[in-house]
């Protein structure tokens, strides 16, 4: 029977004690995190709290140690080329880097994983393309250059390029801390619509009040565990645990 | 005594030059292929690719060239097959060839911004689709001066073909000297016909690396 | 099954060592002259009066653009035509030490272009004549950036040694020759030499790295 606090029994994201190591440093110590569908979640933390490698597991850039992952019922299976395949054309990704593809056009950076994996036929491609660049507000550049754009354009571009894909789920790792503070909230704003239509969302953020703003629930993390889980009004207004407290106002100085 | 003009003794080391440049070209593209399918087998992570690769790099990069066309050439002969010159220096050098072009690239390979390959990977592209798309096209661009550069590299190797019986530049000098008596004449024109082919070659490899650094 | 006589080979043992001896005092002799040459050969490129450039970029241009072999027959059996006669050690360690020169000269240039302007302008205010800044404060620094690309570099020289054994000097690759038309046993000789030049190859890799921190560049 479900209850009123999760009226879906299994999630999108099912993560149950996970645990990841580098060499001898255990850097997730035991996460366990179910995402429902459609929901924001905003995962928050001091550096080394382990955010971008929990999110870097969820689409097997990074490969965990012990726990069970998956993704809309599918557990994560690494050894599995097709598996990974399948899981990454549910699962999109969007870096703190951009990491477009410099030697491409920024039509055909959108283009190239649904021509290669979805094995589209070019028209379609196209079609697909310009609608993505114009959704990110960058219909005019899809013949330019990388290069050529600035730091917030290219972000944006990169999220066209996930959206290609379909995913069913966007993780965010960091994706406005490498931007000047002036081309924040085009990419922001992009997000948030995204979060509007009902995207399912993970971001890592240091971007307080958009998080607060957007988000569903709200992850704290620290040191390698996930300390308190809520909304934002909770976590923000009341926090529970002394490291929160201490996130916190480290934040508002 | 006849008298040999210096046009006698260039036309005659222009000859043989044929000779070096196929034997270089057979060794290049020979060479490439090999050190292709050994880059490919490293980043495939295929088992003990790495190590066995890597030794063999070390191999090649660590005895001299002139030990390795001995080898081919004595080598080869004990298991029966009649060696040739030819058949000696050509293997020989292919296989040096392939060691230091499988080194190089690797390094063009490893010179890709890791984020490349993350990026790939998160769109679902296989290591295939990735090495195709989007990091062979960024290795591929910044290996080419160095690859250039490197055939410069082979252009000078095969004058050591000569001393296993092969007939290029360098025999031919050898033999041109012991019927001119004019030995210092001889080396020089060697010396200038070896320049003539790799200072070319050089200064394009030069030029490549400055359009590429100068592009960013 | 073919038989390998590898211990036929082992037992000429002394004349192997004395080979060994030979191209390490070969390699020792060369690079430190030619490193010193090419040192000074970047200093002219980069502070010389416009003859001298161009001067050392003929020898640079000219050295690396022809092989080795060439270069060394030219001084054994070239310039006795205008009456000037080598031994075949002379001849050797001159083109080792020509050779590894010019090569030596494009390395360093390249690591003395890359010093930051500032370290040159703070030795400047502080007095120092030219040359001590160059020696002092370019020089090291240059050295340890580009000691890689140097030690690689002696490397090849030493290897490429082998070829002065076609002009009768008594190193390894000459006693390996020597050894097998004595027994006939071209191939487990030449495979024992290979294997030397491969065990120098790595013990000289490792010297040069440890000793150029130590007396060199400092750490």
């Amino acid at each position: 029977m479900a209850t009123a606090e999760s009226p879906i029994p299994t999630g999108i994201v099912e993560i149950k004690g996970l645990r990841k190591r580098f060499g001898t440093n255990e850097v997730l110590k035991g996460i366990d995190l179910s995402v429902k569908r459609g929901e924001v979640i905003a995962i928050i933390g001091k550096s080394g709290s382990g955010k971008s490698t929990l999110l870097r597991c969820i689409n097997g850039l990074e490969v965990f140690n012990e726990g069970t992952l998956s993704v809309d019922g599918n557990p994560l299976l690494h050894g599995n080329a097709n598996a990974m395949r399948t899981l990454r054309q549910h699962v999109g990704m969007i870096f703190q880097g951009f990491n477009l593809f410099p030697h491409l056009s920024v039509g055909r950076n959108v283009m190239l994983a649904p021509t290669l994996v979805k094995k589209r036929h070019a028209d379609q491609t196209v079609a697909q393309a310009k609608k993505l660049l114009a959704r990110v507000g960058l219909a005019e550049k899809f013949d330019a250059q990388p290069d050529q754009l600035s730091g917030g354009q290219q972000q944006r571009v990169a999220i066209a390029r996930a959206l290609a894909m379909e995913p069913a789920v966007l993780l965010c790792d960091e994706i406005t801390s490498a931007l000047d503070p002036e081309l924040v909230g085009e990419v922001l704003r992009v997000v948030e619509s995204l979060a509007e239509e009902g995207m399912t969302l993970l971001m890592v953020t240091h971007e307080m009040s958009f998080a607060r703003k957007v988000s569903d629930r709200l992850v704290f993390m620290h040191a390698g565990r996930i300390h308190e889980v809520g909304p934002p009004e909770q976590l923000f207004g009341a926090p529970q645990t002394a490291e929160l407290k201490q996130f916190l106002s480290s934040i508002n100085d | 005594m006849v008298d040999f003009s210096i046009w006698d003794i260039f036309r005659n080391l222009l000859l043989a030059a044929r000779w070096t440049v196929l034997l270089s070209l057979i060794a290049f593209v020979g060479g490439g292929l090999v050190g292709l399918a050994l880059l490919i087998a490293r980043i495939a992570k295929l088992r003990f690719a790495d190590q066995l690769v890597g030794g063999y790099v070390q191999l090649f990069q660590g005895t001299p060239l002139l030990m390795q066309l001995f080898l081919a050439y004595f080598g080869l002969s004990l298991f029966g097959i009649n060696v040739s010159p030819w058949v000696a220096a050509a293997l020989a050098l292919t296989l040096y060839t392939s060691a230091f072009l499988t080194e190089i690239w690797r390094g063009c390979v490893a010179a890709v911004h890791k984020g490349q390959w993350e990026a790939s990977a998160a769109l679902a592209l296989n290591l295939r689709e990735q090495l195709r798309y989007v990091i062979g096209p960024q290795a591929l661009r910044v290996a080419v001066p160095p690859t250039v550069g490197f055939l410069v590299q082979v252009i000078k190797g095969t004058a050591l073909a000569s001393v296993i019986g092969f007939i290029e530049l360098t025999k031919a000098g050898t033999m041109i000297t012991n019927a001119t008596f004019r030995p210092f004449t001889v080396y020089a024109c060697l010396a200038l016909m070896y320049f003539a082919l790799c200072y070319p070659i050089s200064a394009w490899s030069k030029s490549l690396e400055s359009k590429l650094h100068g592009h960013r | 099954m073919i038989a390998f006589d590898f211990p036929a080979v082992l037992a000429e043992w002394p004349l192997l060592a004395k080979g060994v001896a030979a191209t390490l005092a070969l390699t020792a002799v060369s690079a430190s002259v030619g490193v010193t040459l090419g040192v000074a050969c970047a200093w002219a490129r980069l502070h010389g009066a416009v003859w001298l450039k161009a001067i050392v970029g003929a020898y640079v241009e000219l050295i690396r653009n022809t092989p080795f072999i060439v270069q060394l027959f030219f001084l054994f059996f070239g310039l006795p035509g205008i009456g000037v006669r080598l031994s075949p050690e002379t001849a050797s360690v001159l083109a080792m030490v020509v050779n590894l020169g010019a090569y030596a000269a494009e390395i360093v240039r390249a690591g003395i272009a890359t010093t930051p302007k500032g370290q040159i302008e703070a030795a400047q205010s502080l007095a120092l004549s030219e040359t001590q800044v160059f020696t002092r404060v370019v020089l090291p620094p240059a050295l340890k950036r580009v000691w890689p690309a140097l030690v690689s570099q002696i490397i090849i020289v030493m290897l490429g040694s082998a070829v002065c054994g076609q002009i009768s000097t008594p190193e390894l690759s000459y006693a390996a020759n020597l050894i097998q038309s004595r027994n006939f046993r071209a191939f487990e000789s030449f495979i024992v030499a290979t294997l030397i030049y491969l065990a120098l190859a790595m013990a000289l890799r490792r010297l040069l790295n440890w000793a150029g921190p130590r007396f060199i560049f400092g750490k």
